[in-house]
């Protein structure tokens, strides 16, 4: 384990909402060990000679390529970095897995979906959840790279709806063995795969049930064709036939009606390292761009030269950094929160399960925000290329259509925002986060008098995290006023539910970055005046982000005084003391990045 | 068989150089720092001896404790031990002295060296580190196999190629061609994780006063405009009176 201290005080998911965070309680980019490091220049190695100068070939659809890519990833060890070393993998902490996530995945889309459906949804799930022998057959073998995991959930009629799979599972006379049959789809990996994890409906059950299915085309399973798809092109996704499988009873996962829960916690995983892989694809859209950017000479001056290039170069930059700083925050608050588990006695299995789980809520909102980030950034990308963009001997091109699956699979955009603010209530009402009785300290400051102060901000980044405390109450009062309007009805006011996703997205991403640069500031690290400048960018499109979906969530349910008086209450929480310099920050951020000629923070 | 493989700590080609104090110090700011890749083509093969015949590797650095991540990077492909001698490396005669001591107190068999390092390019080292331990040396050596006690080499010359049989100790001075770029190993992740538990051994450095000093750096001139001329005479003209070349 990587973990060298545990902070017993770490927030439960959730409560970043209501509690300040000091900067120093926070993990960042810049606190990873020597190790770490090593492990991030090896898989950034690793890209650069294996993947990245075949990029065409895995444009082409070539699925060889991929598992090829793939067995060598395994000889590297880059396979079982989570998984414990008693079943040959490297026990690595929960922050390590997300850096190898993050480097691996910034060439091809192709490779960070086989990469991510190999180690997360199709390993992972026996690790956590298999019984020893099941453990001991499969895990070392995957590990590896010997073998190769898929994941079959998705059915033509059972996407969103996980839980209503027509696929069954028959006990066979002699209670030996479940017959499965059924269809699957979109399933990754399964060109190549060795062993999948199958969800199969027993009898009438409520809920579907987890098997462990060894690839045997004798054993009536059929592939269907390649599919068709927009982008991760070398990815292998084809559906797959059951028909009459014979699975041991020995290989059912976890216990009978137990595979919905598997299923939803190993998205949770897949969820956040989902926005991991979505990183370092951002980095090498910015660096190509900025190169070509500096390289390109129009009306005499290189095109990194004008404003609207460096507007375009400063966001991207921006959203990245973003990114990084609340995924890596997240990931160390689920490793010490395993450890903190582990420390109390629960197995590595039960503690890695609740410690994800603990942070579901931050996991949906990293899944949505780095997944649209990618989308952005490659999207600029092209426009800086220009013409040259939309063709496909530059890398833009496969970086866009690579982009568009991350804002689908994992649970789409529109479920995760809608779960990550269902979560948040259910939490809220049983107790974990405590949101009552900040809502009503909230709706209290509505009816009094402002203070008219001029508070003094001339501490770096104070009027910043004045600003996210006060986005905070915008979210306690327009989603503790709608909780008290409709209760359990919420879920049905889907709207609703996706506006005040997105304010709760914001404010999650602008603080992590605000207290990233805070911590370097204050560590004097380099580029500590670059973060400022992005967090105070970021900070700003948030308070607009914020203002408009809470306008929109404000009327949509209340009217007449209590409407005025909190769109009186919003003016107030998103009104800064100093409005930044967009233009110069834009200017500065984008001067540095061309300057390094890639992304530089 | 004691090998040891010298690894020069040097930036990456592809990093910015900038210089401060009046261009008198280079400014590692920002830099990222390598294995020499001279040197790692020397290491590379290094391992070979170390899987096919047994060999045991040990790694040496002259410099300070920045240093040492690319120690263990040379741990993390495969070497069994690291040395660091705690000293600047200021000047190739001073580093070979140092280096020198660390052969004689360690009894190598054979000392692999990048034949320069890609920084400074003084190319110096290898055959000042032979000439000390009074041991035989190859340079620009692209090809090394070695029998008991018996080594043969093969080094570029002036277009060709000479292969020398020679006895160990045996200093040499490596490049490309000892192993192919594409034989370079990628630390995997159990390496990195092993590389934590090997030694890496401080040593204090012995009396050796650089014998040359580095008064000022001068990066070469940027690179101007492409002019486009239209006759052969305006051509001479520039060639002569601007570009003082001909």
């Amino acid at each position: 384990m990587s973990t060298e201290t545990i902070n017993k005080e770490i927030l439960r998911g959730g409560q970043f909402l209501v509690k300040e965070t000091p900067c120093e309680d926070i993990f960042t980019p810049e606190d990873f060990s020597e190790e770490q490091k090593m492990m991030k220049e090896s898989v950034k190695e690793f890209v650069d000679r294996e993947i990245w100068p075949h990029k065409e070939r895995f444009e082409a659809k070539d699925y060889k390529l991929t598992e090829e890519v793939m067995r060598k990833a395994g000889e590297l060890g880059l396979l079982g970095i989570a998984v414990p070393e008693k079943y040959d993998g490297l026990g690595m902490g929960f922050v390590t897995t997300m850096l190898v996530c993050d480097y691996i995945s910034g060439a091809t889309g192709s490779i960070a979906t086989a990469f991510g459906a190999h180690t997360g949804i199709g390993t992972m799930p026996i690790t956590l959840y298999g019984t020893e022998e099941q453990r001991q057959k499969y895990v070392p073998k995957l590990a590896t790279g010997e073998w190769f995991g898929a994941y079959c959930l998705t059915e033509p009629g059972a996407g969103s709806d996980a839980n209503s799979g027509k696929t069954k599972a028959v006990l066979s006379d002699d209670g030996k063995y479940y017959s499965l049959s059924g269809q699957k789809m979109w399933i990754s990996n399964a060109g190549f795969c060795d062993v999948m994890i199958v969800f199969a409906r027993i009898e009438d059950d409520k809920n579907i049930t987890g098997f462990i299915v060894e690839n045997d085309p004798e054993n009536g399973i059929s592939m269907g064709e390649e599919e068709k798809k927009l982008g991760i092109h070398s990815s292998s996704t084809r559906q797959v036939f059951f028909n009459e499988t014979k699975v041991p009873v020995e290989n059912m996962l976890a216990g009978r009606g137990e595979g919905f829960k598997i299923a939803m916690n190993a998205l949770n995983v897949g969820r956040i390292k989902l926005a991991a892989a979505c990183l370092d694809a951002q980095r090498r859209v910015i660096w190509k761009a900025t190169e070509y950017a500096n390289d390109r000479v129009q009306f005499k001056t290189p095109i990194a030269k004008f404003g609207a290039i460096k507007s375009k170069l400063a966001e991207m930059a921006t959203n990245v950094f973003v990114g990084e700083s609340a995924s890596y925050r997240a990931a160390k608050n689920i490793e010490d929160r395993i450890s903190i588990r582990e420390s109390q006695g629960n197995s590595h299995q039960e503690a890695e399960l609740k410690g994800v789980e603990e942070y579901a809520i931050e996991c949906s909102i990293l899944k949505v925000a780095v997944s649209e980030d990618i989308q952005n950034c490659s999207d600029e990308g092209i426009q800086i290329f220009g013409g040259m963009g939309f063709s496909a001997d530059t890398p833009m091109e496969a970086a866009w259509r690579d982009a568009r699956i991350s804002r689908i699979y994992e649970g789409t955009n529109e479920i995760n925002r809608m779960l990550a603010v269902g979560m948040l209530v259910k939490k809220a009402m049983k107790g974990h986060v405590d949101l009552l009785n900040p809502a009503q300290e909230v709706a209290k400051e509505l009816m009094g008098i402002p203070s008219f102060d001029t508070p003094d901000f001339s501490e770096t980044l104070s009027e910043e995290k004045a600003m996210v405390a006060k986005l905070k109450k915008v979210f306690l009062m327009v989603a503790g006023s709608a909780v008290q309007k409709f209760g359990p009805d919420l879920e049905q006011h889907q709207q609703l539910l996706l506006a005040s996703a997105d304010i709760l997205i914001e404010i999650y991403m602008a603080e992590s970055a605000i207290l990233r640069a805070e911590k370097t500031s204050k560590n004097n690290g380099a580029n500590a005046e670059y973060q400022v400048a992005m967090a105070k960018l970021y900070l700003y499109h948030a308070v607009d982000i914020v203002t408009q979906k809470a306008k929109e969530g404000i009327v949509s349910f209340a009217e007449g005084d209590e409407q005025k008086m909190m769109l009186v209450g919003l003016k107030r929480f998103t009104k800064y003391q100093n409005m930044p310099n967009v233009v110069a920050l834009r200017n500065k951020i984008a001067e540095k990045v061309t300057a390094e000629n890639t992304y530089p923070f | 068989m004691k090998i040891l493989v010298c690894i020069s700590h040097v930036p990456d080609t592809t990093s910015k150089i900038n210089f401060t104090d009046g261009d008198t110090k280079f400014d590692t700011n920002g830099v990222q720092f390598v294995i020499n890749p001279n040197d790692e083509f020397g290491l590379t093969r290094a391992m070979w001896f170390k899987e096919k015949q047994g060999a045991s590797v040990h790694v040496v650095n002259v410099g300070g404790p920045e240093t040492e991540p690319t120690l263990r990077k040379a741990l993390a492909i495969g070497a069994d031990e690291a040395i660091r001698v705690n000293t600047p490396a200021t000047d190739g005669y001073s580093v070979a002295k140092q280096l020198a001591n660390v052969v004689k107190e360690g009894g190598y068999d054979l000392v692999i060296g990048g034949r320069e390092s890609i920084d400074y390019n003084g190319g110096m080292v290898p055959g000042m580190v032979a000439k000390m331990l009074d041991a035989n040396f190859v340079n620009t050596c692209i090809n090394l196999e070695v029998e008991g006690d018996s080594a043969t080499a093969i080094r570029e010359i002036d277009g060709g190629k000479e292969t020398i049989k020679t006895k160990l100790p045996l200093v040499v001075g490596g490049q490309k061609g000892l192993v192919e770029e594409s034989d370079l190993r990628i630390p995997n992740m159990r390496g990195i994780m092993q590389a934590r538990s090997k030694p890496l051994h401080v040593k204090e450095p012995v009396d050796a006063n650089a014998e040359t000093n580095t008064n000022s750096f001068e990066k070469p001139a940027p690179k101007g405009d492409v002019k486009l001329v239209d006759s052969v005479d305006e051509l001479v003209n520039l060639l002569h009176n601007e570009a003082k070349v001909i």
